[in-house]
């Protein structure tokens, strides 16, 4: 009766669902994204399938026992769930990014678990175009999903707006750069809010209802013909707000909104 | 198992203990599954719904807020991992809510339900005896719409998940159900001491 039926998963038994448990992973490969943006690809001890826009819990524990723990979205897509890619952003006064980013290796063992996370999820069987906002680091479980949709869900048309400080600062270029080029169904649409290289043809502002409706114009296009959009807007809580009260200006219903915030706070 | 090479950088010491896995947080993070709800204080009610599906008692904001008001001080834990200590509420506890409503043996569980269809559950106990209020202000200030304006459930002993913003009622309910994040794999009682964040734990 509250309505929590419209983000569309199944009720289930808590008190019959399986315990998510921590579990031991290995790292198999670090990778540079960004000047402070790396990804790392987790080998499973106990692999679990797993939905394009979910995350998990990473433990770290010192040897007097200190335990700091925190959330990280899964960059790759579900169909290989044996590994799992997460990107860490650098928070330079952080605790436990600034450990991935000095210390962690490939072969060290790290403590985690999951999947984590329900309404922020795509699944090939929700039908309807896909209008994916990402700010910053919410480009992560964001890329989940346009990979996902690649392989389970070519036809669906997707679009993508990033909006990102300047060049230096887009995660996943190459990636972007190609799904974007090679894929008819795919659009991805940049905004550089404070730096733009010389020429920049993008966006060059905050994101905006103006911006959303041509957005939305496009994903109709693509569509041929109208249809109403499944939005995703992750990044930190300006940006999701922004986006998410600019789509209900433009008329976007609001039980097809799904969203993710994080830090930095307010 | 210790980590190799990590040591913990421990920002500041907690002034005193915080539940496991937890991080102090000074800023006030915004969590939400969907659009902020704004919702217009003339438009504004609440009830308390009895199992029977009746309304046992309905306030707009006005009548609301002419019912007796408490402050606390508290500490609040949210399952993403962060702790904000010495947080202050204005509000009106549960207990004064039911004498208004002239409830005196409400049933053992309830649904807190929310403009823009959140939901959570919780014994009806863990609300009474002041543990759990309907909120207006947030240290001294209305309730911004993004932390849960105009009115919010506060739950300090339970992960802050527990304490529904842009709260429009609560409907008791004879036996223990999951609400939003509970179907979704949250704990269906979420203690932070016993870190009691998802199903099993």
């Amino acid at each position: 009766m509250e309505g929590t039926a419209v983000l569309g998963r199944l009720v289930q038994d808590p008190t019959a669902a399986p315990a998510v448990t921590w579990q031991s992973a290995t790292v198999e490969r670090v990778a540079v994204e960004t000047y402070r943006a790396k990804t790392f690809t987790l080998r499973l001890s106990e692999p679990r399938s797993f939905r394009a826009g979910q995350h998990y819990d990473v433990r770290l524990t010192a040897p007097d026992g200190y335990q700091a723990q925190r959330s990280y979205s899964v960059a790759s897509a579900p169909d290989d769930f044996e590994r799992i890619d997460l990107t860490v952003e650098l928070i330079p006064d952080g605790e436990v990014s600034p450990y991935f980013h000095e210390v962690v290796e490939p072969g060290d063992v790290l403590e985690v678990r999951g999947p984590i996370g329900g309404p922020f999820t795509w699944t090939p069987d929700l039908t309807g175009p896909l209008l994916l906002l990402a700010g910053g680091s919410g480009i992560v479980p964001l890329k989940s999903i346009l990979m996902h949709r690649d392989l389970a869900a070519p036809e669906t048309p997707a679009l993508l707006l990033y909006s990102a400080r300047g060049p230096e600062d887009i995660i996943y270029r190459k990636f972007l750069d190609r799904v974007g080029r090679l894929n008819a169904c795919v659009a991805v649409r940049c905004s550089l809010t404070r730096r733009q290289p010389p020429g920049w043809i993008g966006y060059a502002r905050r994101v905006d209802p103006a911006m959303l409706r041509e957005c939305v114009d496009e994903l109709v296009r693509m569509n041929g013909g109208e249809a109403v959009p499944l939005s995703y807007a992750c990044g930190p809580t300006g940006f999701v707000e922004a986006a998410a009260d600019a789509l209900l200006s433009i008329g976007v219903a609001e039980a097809s909104i799904r969203t993710e915030r994080f830090g930095p706070t307010q | 198992m210790v980590t190799r090479g990590f040591f913990g950088r421990r920002r500041e010491t907690p002034p005193r203990p915080i539940p496991p896995g937890q991080y102090l947080e000074r800023g006030f993070p915004v969590l939400t599954a969907g659009p902020t709800q704004r919702v217009p204080l003339d438009q504004w009610s609440f009830v308390l719904v009895g199992a029977d599906g009746e309304p046992l008692g309905q306030w707009n904001w006005q009548e609301f807020r002419s019912l007796p008001e408490t402050e606390i001080h508290t500490d609040i834990h949210c399952v993403t991992k962060w702790s904000k200590l010495d947080t202050t509420w204005k509000g009106v506890t549960i207990d004064d809510l039911l004498i208004a409503a002239g409830v005196t043996d409400p049933p053992p569980y309830l649904m807190a339900f929310s403009y823009g269809g959140y939901s959570t559950n919780l014994p009806t106990w863990d609300v009474l005896e002041g543990r759990g209020m309907v909120a207006f202000e947030f240290d001294g200030q209305p309730i911004a719409a993004e932390h849960g304006g105009p009115a919010r459930l506060v739950v300090p002993h339970l992960y802050f998940w527990k304490s529904a913003k842009w709260l429009r009622g609560i409907r008791f309910m004879p036996q223990d159900q999951p609400g939003f994040w509970e179907q979704y794999g949250y704990h269906m009682y979420g203690d932070p001491w016993k870190e009691q964040r998802y199903w099993g734990d």
